[in-house]
């Protein structure tokens, strides 16, 4: 079994669209619901892509903005203008 | 000074090069001194770093994206602590026994948030390398913004409840506090190296996803939203932390294979340290919030365990394996909870928060929770507690337990394979017997004893008395050594502590709301 990466944000419409944009993107993400807190896992590898976000909420988002709504996360970080990567092994 | 503008205006830099600009391009080589005498911390360790530009930046959070993103969490947290202050929400939570974990909390994790900013900071001077040194020093900033938002936050619950009057002061001196205490100054007494790996990676990474994912889950659930909403925006930071933790750690091991030996004891020692510390989120979680959310078990296993395994798999390919006594903790997790709730039932009284027996549902969902064990050797004892406490005869231990030298937690844990035998381990040093809860904390303290015969025992130091305020006279006619010892924790006696059916808090809050001070 290959083991999950994980990213978890605070519940509320900012990141509602982009836990929408992470799980069209990642087709083998799983998705779980706490008070106060939604989290989303994924086997190996999970991809936050800018565009995504951006289609969801009709604006420019820059990746960053990520960090005021981020609870945790797990996995190696790749991080670009258009891609935000957590992923296990090289 | 009108120069004519040729071309285009100059590209905009990539988020990399941007970053590179603000570390790499800050750092310089000394030419006065000598490196070696700048940085005097860098190698007594026995870590060996031959190329500081081999660090890969984790996040590429430059200054002003940095000033403006924790600018716009401070505004969030504080329109929210406004709101709930204005709202009267500290009547909303689900009744005031939850209000004891607020106490926890603010006298013992919000000072190693302090801690933590002091620790940083030091770090942050000890690097040679400027990527190193710049995270850690950010990381600094974000540790004293937690300790500031818990503070303000906590404040407002302080006007209506006891026990969080002197957090500070009891951070020093309180018997259970000196548990975070000693495991914080352990690690800030360590070197820069050590320092990092055990908070940034042991503790942030592995760790810390138990006390800010469920607990502060736990605390939305109970109608608290603005611990919830301080423990969230400090767990955002956290984000950046963890991964600080993890890229400290691969970079050490990538330099030199040297390295890997001191690096796997640190991951050995500082789970296992890390590890006794959360006793006090598992009693959180199973008894202190009316409404559940998950038990430490299943917490555990979700964090520890899956998150927690994953990146020791990933870890694999530099030689690291799992810390040592992963097996016991996993041993543990059906009873951690119990023991450690049991022995607060124990000591309340001397404690700055009030303790409880759960109600009857809430014992049958710890029985749920925990089939294996909690009807077996629990729910006897919680109701025998419960059946004397009817009668009057509530339980107090007045007789002070031994510490274990390492942890400094009472010795109340079993052996892990016998949860009805208290586990005891000892050693010898220079004369002197010294006594463990368990055999991680034993080989913590046998491979660096002279560190840990310095421990300040809460239970040693009242009996040698040092702990009573200056003045006072033991010979004194009626003279009472644990009153005078409350007295120097500044607890309000009979009012932070004890019993939580017979306590104030509870008879405030049925007044105050009109509702029963237990929920369930």
């Amino acid at each position: 079994m290959t083991d999950s990466v994980f990213i978890a944000f605070q519940t509320n419409d900012d990141t509602r669209a982009i836990v929408e944009a992470i799980t069209h993107d990642n087709a083998a993400a799983t998705v779980a619901r706490f008070p106060a807190m939604v989290k989303v896992d994924a086997p190996g590898r999970l991809v936050v892509r800018r565009e995504s976000i951006e289609e969801r909420i009709g604006r420019d988002f820059d990746l960053r903005e990520l960090h005021l709504n981020l609870i945790s996360l797990s996995g190696n970080i790749e991080e670009s203008e258009d891609e935000f990567v957590l992923h296990w092994g090289n | 000074m009108n120069m004519p503008i040729s071309g285009k205006p100059p590209k905009k830099l990539s988020l990399k090069e941007n970053y590179a600009l603000l570390t790499r391009g800050l750092g310089w080589e000394t030419s006065y001194e000598s490196m070696d005498k700048v940085f005097p911390q860098c190698d007594f360790e026995g870590i060996k770093i031959h190329d500081w530009d081999k660090w890969e930046d984790p996040f590429r959070l430059t200054m002003d994206a940095y000033w403006k993103y924790q600018g716009e969490k401070e505004r969030k947290l504080y329109a929210i602590v406004d709101a709930f202050q204005q709202n009267n929400g500290q009547f909303n939570v689900s009744d005031a026994r939850y209000i004891n974990t607020l106490k926890l909390f603010l006298t013992g994790v919000s000072p190693l948030e302090y801690g933590a900013h002091r620790g940083f900071a030091m770090a942050g001077r000890n690097f040679k390398g400027a990527g190193a040194s710049i995270a850690a020093q950010m990381q600094a900033i974000d540790e004293l913004r937690h300790a500031q938002t818990q503070a303000h936050t906590i404040s407002h619950y302080n006007k209506f409840f006891h026990g969080m009057h002197d957090p500070i002061h009891m951070f020093d001196r309180v018997w259970y506090l000196s548990v975070p205490k000693s495991y914080f100054e352990d690690a800030m007494t360590a070197g820069p190296f050590e320092f990092v790996t055990a908070i940034s990676f042991s503790f942030e990474y592995v760790l810390t996803n138990l006390l800010f994912m469920p607990f502060m889950s736990g605390a939305a659930f109970n109608g608290d939203m603005a611990t919830v909403t301080f423990g969230f925006s400090a767990q955002s930071d956290e984000s950046r932390h963890m991964t600080l933790g993890l890229e400290v750690v691969k970079f050490i091991l990538e330099q030199d294979p040297a390295n890997l030996p001191i690096v796997q004891r640190w991951l050995d020692k500082w789970f296992w340290r890390g590890y006794r510390l959360l006793a006090l989120v598992a009693m959180m979680m199973d008894y202190m919030l009316p409404k559940r959310v998950m038990s430490w078990s299943e917490a555990w296993g979700m964090y520890f365990e899956q998150n927690g395994g994953a990146l020791f798999n990933d870890l694999a390919r530099y030689g690291v394996r799992m810390p040592k006594y992963h097996d016991v903790a996993a041993k543990e997790k059906d009873r951690l909870s119990h023991e450690t709730w049991g022995i607060f039932y124990n000591y309340t009284h001397a404690a700055g928060f009030h303790t409880w027996v759960p109600e009857e549902g809430e014992m049958k969902w710890l029985s749920e929770k925990y089939p294996a064990t909690f009807d077996k050797h629990y729910r006897p004892r919680f109701e025998y507690w419960r059946d004397q406490q009817k009668k009057g005869e509530r339980f107090y231990n007045k007789t002070l337990p031994m510490l274990c030298q390492t942890c400094q937690i009472p010795m109340g844990f079993t052996e892990p394979d016998d949860p009805t035998k208290i586990c005891y381990r000892e050693s010898h040093y220079r004369d002197n017997k010294f006594h463990f809860c368990s055999d991680g904390c034993k080989d913590i303290f046998d491979f660096e004893p002279e560190k840990y015969v310095q421990s300040w025992l809460p239970v040693h130091q009242v009996y040698q008395g040092n702990c009573f305020r200056p003045g006072t006279d033991p010979t004194a006619p009626g003279f009472d050594p644990l009153l005078e010892v409350l007295k120097y924790y500044n607890f309000n006696v009979g009012k932070d502590g004890g019993e939580y059916l017979d306590s104030e808090d509870k008879k405030h809050w049925e007044q105050w709301t009109g509702k029963p001070g237990v929920s369930i």
